[in-house]
């Protein structure tokens, strides 16, 4: 985990290194003050020599300064390294998502991925910041304070040798025990946002059926669990507090007793025994000592509370997506035939049940093919595989001739404009929207494709026309309009394949026709596949394939299938006779 | 409608003392109340533990003073009374370790404690507001109080108030103690503070204003990602990964930006606070020295002395016990004001109206004996409306199930009206639809039969009963609504059809999916009907989302259903297996439909054609074909809805 995080550091390697390296300096100088606080106390004040007090004053002044420079040094630096650590990660997760195939974006749902790319990423920002500042200060600080301690009076400081232990098994039990249940804690946490988001969302559910009480009750148990949990762990962390007070004022006692006999045997002479400076000093460093160990407490919390925010980014970082180009991809796709060579079809390897069963099929180029069938009955599932954004579990599917996986995929996605059943608009003109079929599309040609999606008419009734701004997800124009839209944007790649998944659904009748009309006469080369609930959207096709689970159960022209098909005389028959008139 | 979670930025200001909401915090107070005790014990706790760290500075200077010192002249050192006094020290500090473990630890349950109940009574709250304050708010911003602001809160109530106290009795104790040993030295503190003070003041802000933007820079950039995420399937399709990528960077780069410069700021803070703290100590060093050395007269509140070495040793531990608390104080003062305004947010949503209900009229279980309606206990099947009067008799009336409208006008705010005039009959057992562009007022006429929202002017009549005299949820009860889009719960399969009645058999939710149609796609699931579903349903499509959503509403069995698009996402040969299987479960019941698709409502006994909130032609479909009117248009596709 730690390996492919780290991977997102690289420029910021010098500012992640130079944090620890200002924060040792700064140490260094920090754990200098006691120090040079004894011998000004002992030389000075004792001994009454002004000359002494200024001169160490100053140079403790001095050494202060020093301490601060560092330190703001470090802090700049930790800001630096974390927030451009942070921007790596984001860009190394957002990058993967985009090379994600259809596959890999169904294992995350799309709430989840934009929560590990914004609130996760914050929460590893914060700890990585905390780690490069706090982690090194606590060990060095430890370190040269043990080694001043020491260099002051040995059989003093064998005190902390004493109360280190007990500290450090403390804590690590404290915190051996309160992790597992933070970790339910966060959990708790997560089932309680879900059921407040189902039932916001839901909210018309709710009061339609009067759940408010269930509703409650739910929301309790819930509530409930965290108050506990969370209190039993914050219970645990509360011993944190005395137990380094404990340490502390058990160690000064200790010295303060032992101290006390050192300076009186010695005469308060530093070089045969202890000195009163030397004593204030251990006492300084008592506490020092002390702190940094509760700060690598805290680092070690902050760890555990942010190990979960990681775990979910590296999953993100790891994903890798299944579907790849060939070594010598084909860069040209020939015309547009598509086959099915017996394929079969699953979303995923653990479904029992395949979308798609043995399909063969088999279209020539420039031929409108319509696709009838229930729900369920995998008409998208077909359709997807033609521009590869799934790949087939069993058989071949070609295109152009060719088997779809030798094809350069963004060429083969090119040539294969699909308009999918859930479609997008981004927030943005429409003139910038329609460009995503082709960047450098004219305003002629965006309008002639307008036309033929029959939107044109309605985009220029809009006060701001082709410059009109559309809303996030679109979701200021109608649904008839949008789709109309999408089909534009579709129209201008000028695909040799352009598949509607049930594009046409909010679009009425008429025009629904004018569109398929405009398609004939205007793009006769191009193949098309339309899938289609209403019989009229795809009666005047070439050929019309029935669907029904996953498998193709019969292909012909209207009339044959009319003939031939009971599904689609049934089909045909709910829509034109109005259907339920029996009922 | 589910809309775009929003996070803005939210009160990361710098912020001040004088933004503190007065009312607020005696509110937060209000919670801490039912403590009150325990409470008291905590501040006695705090103020014990604070004064134990004083009086442990302190003891530097008897040490010195009273013992070293004097033994260091003596031949044969007497160590006994020190044992004595270290002893006693020892027992103060043991007082002081309980007292600190103990108000850790019950500030730890009052605080979860307050924030179970204000989590409790937010939600319960929430659960009884009008679909009119949904309405006008964003789901992020609803949900930010359960996340952010709580938090916030717990932060503060756990942490900061305890620290802070604390720390505001250990910059007491300190002072007194100050005083206790030197009036000079005292006042050369204060005056050092001050300017670290100013000093503080002047970076925090700066970092405060970095904050700003980076939560500004940060919302932007969630707004971008999470469009982009949500369209990633058609940046794909599209080949357009690379541009997407481009302007990402953009964002992304100014958001490191932002971040780069309020942190450093904020981590230049403490040791700028830890090192002014050296230079405090060396001054008072130097100042102590040359009173010392000059043999200045020392004057404290105890009265005048000469100055001392062991005097020196405390004051110089005793300074960096001030400068301490005071960083921390500063420190925490934000969170506190945050955590404030928070608790504002989060009052200013239990403050709302709730969903007004002053009917009285309810629904019962009835049976008929010797031809009477009598109210039953147990469930039969017949249901009546209990009518009580002023003079105290009540009357029960059957439920059957019919809708009257009157002149009814209704406006979402006041100042536009979106319905006009609507009069309309539904008889029991009939099947109105309504038809008409986006906007004409399908759904809003609907939300007016169960009281989503209330009438602006006008009548509506149930069983001859005006709406406003039954309760709302009696009302809601009786009311089976299946709208276009879909919401499921976490939970299986059978929990989500069961939300239609809780007490539903597992053999009656069977029943219902299989009216629904939805009996087939269910038993092909992993796990059948104890399939778990989560993120609401994800793992199926539209039109299954749709069936379970009918088998829901069947399972509650009401007398009067409303269709809002509810097999729009459904194919037609399907709808019809499901369409048969309603009019099945229908029959002497009153449903209203709304559909795009014609032929979902062709079999109505009355088809009403909307436009722009009035109704313009009402009729069956063969009338209104023979009308050649707006419908007659719509079906033969001379006129688009949309």
């Amino acid at each position: 985990m730690i390996k492919t995080l780290a991977r997102s550091i690289r420029e910021y390697k010098k500012s992640s290194i130079l944090t620890p390296l200002f924060v040792m300096l700064e140490v260094l100088f920090e754990v200098m003050i006691p120090f040079l606080m004894a011998r000004l106390i002992d030389q000075g004040i004792d001994a009454g020599d002004m000359g002494v007090i200024l001169r160490l004053g100053m140079l403790l002044l001095g050494a202060a300064l020093v301490a601060l420079t560092f330190g703001a040094l470090s802090g700049r630096n930790a800001a630096i390294a974390s927030a451009g650590f942070a921007r790596n990660l984001r860009q190394d997760m957002f990058y993967n998502v985009q090379s994600f195939s259809f596959s890999n974006i169904d294992k995350f749902s799309t709430s989840s991925i934009i929560t590990r790319l914004t609130t996760d990423v914050t929460n590893v920002q914060n700890s990585y910041q905390m780690l490069l500042r706090m982690a090194a200060r606590s060990p060095i600080m430890l370190t040269f304070s043990l080694f001043a301690a020491f260099s002051i009076n040995r059989r003093l400081s064998l005190i902390f040798l004493g109360a280190m232990p007990i500290l450090a098994i403390g804590l690590f039990f404290i915190i051996k025990n309160a992790h597992p249940i933070f970790r339910q804690v966060f959990k708790t946490y997560d089932k309680l946002n879900n059921v407040v988001q189902e039932n916001l969302r839901g909210i018309r559910v709710v009061k339609a059926y009067v759940r408010e009480d269930h509703e409650r009750d739910k929301f309790e148990d819930i509530s409930q669990e965290i108050y506990e949990k969370f209190t039993k762990a914050e219970k645990l962390l509360a011993f944190n507090m005395p137990l380094i007070q404990f340490c502390m004022f058990g160690s000064m006692l200790l010295l303060s007793w032992f101290g006390a006999r050192a300076i009186v045997a010695s005469g308060n002479n530093p070089a045969i025994g202890l000195s009163t400076g030397q004593l204030m000093s251990l006492m300084t460093y008592t506490m020092q000592i002390l702190m940094s160990l509760m700060m690598l407490s805290f680092v070690f919390v902050m760890i555990t509370i942010s190990r979960a925010s990681a775990e979910r980014i590296v999953e993100v970082l790891d994903e890798e997506t299944d579907l790849r180009n060939n070594d010598n991809p084909v860069y040209e796709v020939e015309d547009g035939s598509i086959e099915f060579q017996n394929v079969s079809f699953c979303y995923s390897d653990k479904a029992d049940k395949m979308a798609l069963r043995d399909v063969n099929l088999k279209i020539r180029s420039g031929e409108t093919i319509g696709i009838i069938g229930g729900t369920g009955s995998s008409k998208t599932s077909l359709i997807q595989l033609i521009p590869r954004l799934y790949d087939a579990s069993r058989g071949l599917v070609k295109v152009g001739g060719r088997d779809v996986r030798d094809y350069d995929i963004k060429t083969l996605r090119d040539q294969v404009a699909v308009v999918l059943q859930k479609n997008v608009l981004f927030s943005g003109t429409i003139r910038e929207n329609l460009r995503w079929g082709d960047v450098n599309a004219s305003d002629d040609e965006i309008r002639r494709m307008a036309e033929l999606a029959q939107a044109d008419e309605f985009i220029r009734d809009f006060p701001d026309n082709y410059d009109t701004h559309i809303e996030q997800g679109g979701s200021n124009v109608s649904g008839g309009q949008k789709q109309r839209l999408t089909i534009a944007r579709a129209l201008l790649k000028k695909p040799k394949i352009l598949i509607l998944d049930d594009s046409t659904s909010a679009v009425d009748t008429r025009t629904d026709a004018f569109i398929k009309r405009a398609f004939m006469e205007e793009i006769p080369a191009t193949t098309k596949l339309i899938i289609a609930q209403r019989v009229s959207s795809v009666q005047d096709a070439d050929r019309i394939i029935v669907m029904d689970d996953g498998e193709i159960k019969a292909m012909g022209t209207h009339a044959e299938l009319l003939a031939d098909s009971e599904i689609y005389r049934e089909v045909y028959e709910s829509q034109v006779k109005g259907g339920m008139a029996d009922a | 409608m589910p809309k775009p979670m929003g996070r803005g930025p939210r009160g990361m200001g710098p912020v001040k003392i004088k933004d503190i909401n007065k009312g607020t915090v005696k509110r937060l107070l209000s919670y801490l109340g039912k403590y009150r005790v325990r409470l008291v014990f905590v501040v006695i706790s705090i103020i014990i533990s604070a004064f134990t760290g004083a009086i442990a500075s302190l003891f530097l200077r008897t040490l010195i003073d009273d013992y070293i010192t004097p033994m260091l002249i003596q031949a044969n050192p007497d160590f006994s009374g020190l044992f004595r006094v270290i002893l006693m020290m020892g027992g103060i500090y043991i007082l002081g370790v309980l007292a600190s473990l103990f108000y850790t630890r019950s500030m730890v349950t009052i605080s979860q404690g307050v924030l179970k109940r204000i989590r409790d009574e937010l939600f319960s709250k929430m659960q009884s507001l009008s679909i009119k304050y949904f309405d006008s708010r964003s789901h992020g911003d609803l949900m930010s109080h359960y996340t952010n602001d709580i938090d916030t809160l717990r932060q503060m109530l756990s942490q900061s108030l305890p620290q802070m106290f604390s720390s505001v009795v250990t910059i007491v104790a300190v002072m007194t103690a100050m005083l206790y040993l030197s009036l000079w030295m005292t006042g050369f503190v204060i005056l050092f503070v001050f300017i670290v003070l100013k000093v503080v003041k002047t970076i925090a802000g700066r970092s405060g204003k970095y904050f700003v933007e980076q939560q500004k820079s940060l919302g932007d950039l969630n707004g971008y990602i999470e469009e982009m995420v949500n369209g990633l399937k058609v940046v794909k399709v599209f080949n357009h990964e690379e541009v997407v990528k481009q302007d990402f960077d953009i964002k992304n780069e100014l958001l490191r930006d932002n971040s780069t410069k309020a942190n450093q700021y904020a981590n230049i803070l403490m040791p700028i606070m830890m090192n002014l703290g050296y230079v405090l100590y060396v001054l008072l060093a130097i100042v102590g020295g040359v009173l010392a050395v000059g043999g200045v007269q020392n004057y404290s509140i105890t009265g005048a002395d000469i100055v001392t070495l062991g005097m020196i040793a405390s004051f110089l531990q005793l300074s960096r016990n001030f400068i301490q608390p005071i960083a921390q104080v500063s420190q925490q003062l934000n969170a506190v004001v945050m955590a404030i305004a928070g608790a504002e947010r989060i009052f200013n949503l239990m403050d709302q109206e709730p969903e007004i209900d002053d009917g009285y009229v309810t629904l019962v279980n009835a049976s008929y004996e010797n031809g009477e309606i009598v109210e039953a206990k147990e469930r039969t099947h017949l249901w009546a409306w209990k009518h009580p009067h002023g003079d105290g008799s009540v009357t029960y009336t059957p439920l059957k199930g019919e809708v009257r409208f009157y002149d009814v006008d209704f406006g979402y705010n006041e100042d536009e009206l979106v319905l006009h005039d609507i009069t309309l009959y539904a008889e029991p057992g009939q099947k109105v639809a309504f038809v008409g562009a986006t906007g004409a007022g399908k759904t809003t006429i609907t939300n007016l039969i169960n009281r989503f929202y209330d009438i602006a002017d006008g009548k509506i009549r149930y069983d001859g009963i005006n709406i406003k005299k039954i309760k709302k949820a009696d009302l809601r009860r009786s009311l089976g609504i299946v709208l276009q889009d879909v919401n499921l719960f976490t939970g299986t399969v059978m929990d989500n059809i069961r939300y239609g009645r809780l007490d539903a058999t597992d053999e009656e939710c069977i029943e219902a999916a299989k009216l629904a149609n939805a009996d087939g796609f269910i038993r092909m699931l992993p796990d059948g009907y104890q399939t778990i579903l989560t993120g609401d349903g994800g793992g199926l499509s539209q039109g299954q989302r749709q069936l379970l959503s009918i088998a829901r509403a069947a399972v509650a069995d009401p007398p009067v259903m409303i269709l809002d698009e509810a097999t729009s996402s459904i194919d037609t040969r399907t709808e019809s297996i499901v369409q048969r299987g309603m009019d099945a479960l229908m029959k002497g019941r009153t449903v209203f439909v709304i559909a795009h698709r014609l032929s979902t409502v062709q079999n109505s006994n009355v088809i009403m054609v909307l436009e722009k909130g009035r109704i313009i032609e009402r009729g069956s479909h063969d009338d209104l074909v023979q009308e050649k009117g707006k419908y007659y248009q719509l079906y033969t596709g001379a006129f688009e809805l949309d």
